[in-house]
């Protein structure tokens, strides 16, 4: 195939908790919602990719959308799942077998924190029964290292979750659209320290659709050329600090942080692309919690370790900073339906390359965005668009 | 004391945590695997407080098994010298003196600290300033 793969459609259930409708209904809302963008109709499509951790099968949507015989392939790949569909799609399409599919993700999880079971990551009952089948605890320790590794204040983690409820109030699929002020997120309860409960995502739910296409075939339909420079997913790193991990490696010198999937997956994209750090006008970095886009700033390549304290303090990631960063809240504000949450950013990338955000544009026209996913147990995704 | 998994501590007094030295690597890790690939060996007693969280809340039942009385605890990641980093609750210490980089000491405990009687995990206590 000659050319790259675009993003013709988007399409987006919004996010948070909606009564009455399965995590498969939202799914399928975003899909037509994203094939009326695309212009295209459900026959047209030649393959699907579904993302779904804890909402069913993706594929039994052929239901709803027509029974057309169409090559349905559900991903389950933890945090990755959404990213993982989509670099799927991409390699359908770059086959050259291929010129138009879509990429679907759409979760709906119970409230309260994700309840993972011990057998489903291959580890034995009692590391569950003692009470550390817990991904907080593993979150809230990588921070408490990094902090104190690199002068990270708590304050510091108190501005990304202010950030990320601000910017929400402009993106109409975000769940949480209230803005906090720092001192209330400061002073609420200790979630897992140095974690307050602002300063963590919740499981929520959500669907997010995108259609693919040959750069030949979006020429044809007529749409401004998203290009989908870069996607990457990619496992962990021998001697990396993983969710789930009853234990670590050991290593000679513990003073610089430590491989990760993300900073694997993140190289490869910036390779794959030919795009640089610095080229990136916009990012979606997974925020499970405040202190994960911190660590992500610098696992991608965007700043180096311990420059995120003077970064959040002088709003460089801000909507008009910089490097913008979440621009619709991110995890934290729209809550994490794993199977859609990748997604989510690649759809509010679009929106932001397309010019439609709104309230929380970005402002100067942005020609690239970076999106960035992390999961259990140590996988990550990363895409690159480029208008 | 009974474990609360087989494998899990030596049977010398006090016992220590089991590990698994990979036979071909010399990697270790905790707990030691089933598999012939991996040899137990006993892990260090002392070791230093390599980072930690506290838990706050009671998490989900299943799958944990601990009393339904809840107290928060610290979540500890213990760096075993020249050995392994393992994940375990560090008992013995205010939540606001835990420092990254302090002493501790292996020490099993149970699970239920109003039932001496039932099973023990693995566990650390505070060495030194510990108020």
């Amino acid at each position: 195939m000659s050319g790259d793969v675009c993003i013709v459609g988007i399409g987006i259930h919004p996010f948070g908790r909606t009564d009455g409708l399965s995590g498969l209904d939202q799914g399928v809302f975003a899909v037509r919602q994203a094939l009326a963008d695309a212009g295209v109709e459900w026959p047209q499509v030649q393959f699907a990719y579904g993302a779904s951790d804890a909402a069913g099968n993706p594929d039994t949507m052929v239901d709803r959308l027509g029974l057309t015989g169409v090559q349905f392939i559900n991903v389950r790949n933890g945090c990755a799942a959404g990213g993982s569909a989509l670099f799927s799609g991409q390699m359908a399409i770059k086959s050259g077998e291929f010129e138009l599919g879509i990429a679907v993700g759409f979760d709906k999880h119970p409230r309260g924190a994700f309840n993972a079971l011990p057998a489903e990551y291959n580890l034995p009952d009692w590391y569950g029964e003692v009470g550390q089948m817990v991904t907080t605890q593993f979150f809230a320790a990588k921070i408490m290292r990094y902090m104190q590794m690199f002068g990270i204040s708590q304050e510091t983690l108190g501005r990304v979750a202010e950030k990320a409820f601000r910017n929400a109030v402009h993106a109409p699929h975000a769940w949480r659209r209230e803005p906090v002020a720092l001192e209330d997120i400061l002073a609420a309860p200790l979630v897992s320290d140095p974690y307050t409960k602002y300063m963590f995502c919740s499981p929520a739910e959500g669907g997010v659709a995108l259609v693919l296409a040959s750069e030949k075939k979006a020429r044809e339909l007529g749409k401004p050329l998203i290009r989908l420079k870069a996607a990457t997913m990619r496992t962990r790193p021998p001697h990396s600090f993983e969710v789930f991990a009853p234990s670590v490696d050991v290593v000679e010198d513990d003073t610089k942080p430590r491989g990760t999937a993300s900073r694997i997956a993140s190289a490869d994209a910036f390779r794959l692309s030919g795009i640089g750090p610095g080229d990136i006008d916009l990012a979606q970095l997974q925020d499970t919690e405040a202190g994960a886009e911190i660590m992500h700033m610098a696992e991608n390549g965007f700043c180096a370790d311990g420059e995120q304290e003077k970064w959040l303090a002088e709003g460089h990631t801000e909507i008009n900073g910089a490097l913008p960063v979440n621009t619709d809240g991110g995890c934290l504000a729209c809550g994490e339906p794993i199977g859609a949450s990748g997604l989510r950013q690649v759809y509010e990338n679009v929106v932001q390359l397309r010019g439609d955000g709104g309230g929380r544009q970005v402002p100067g026209d942005p020609k690239t965005a970076y999106s960035h996913v992390y999961g259990a147990p140590g996988v990550s995704a990363v895409t690159i668009l480029e208008r | 004391m009974r474990a609360i998994a087989e494998g899990l501590f030596t049977d010398e007094t006090p016992p220590r945590l089991i590990g698994g030295k990979d036979r071909e690597t010399g990697r270790i890790v905790f707990p030691c695997p089933s598999a012939k690939t991996h040899e137990p060996v006993p892990l260090a007693s002392e070791g230093t407080l390599w980072s930690y969280t506290v838990q706050r809340y009671r998490p989900k039942t299943p799958p944990y098994a601990g009393p339904d009385a809840f107290s928060p605890w610290v979540v500890a990641y213990v760096e075993l010298p020249g050995q392994v980093i393992v994940e375990a609750p560090l008992y013995g210490v205010a939540f606001e003196k835990v420092t990254i980089g302090m002493p501790v000491r292996f020490s099993p405990a149970p699970l239920n600290p109003q039932d001496a009687d039932g099973v023990f995990i693995p566990a650390f206590v505070a060495m030194g300033d510990t108020e």
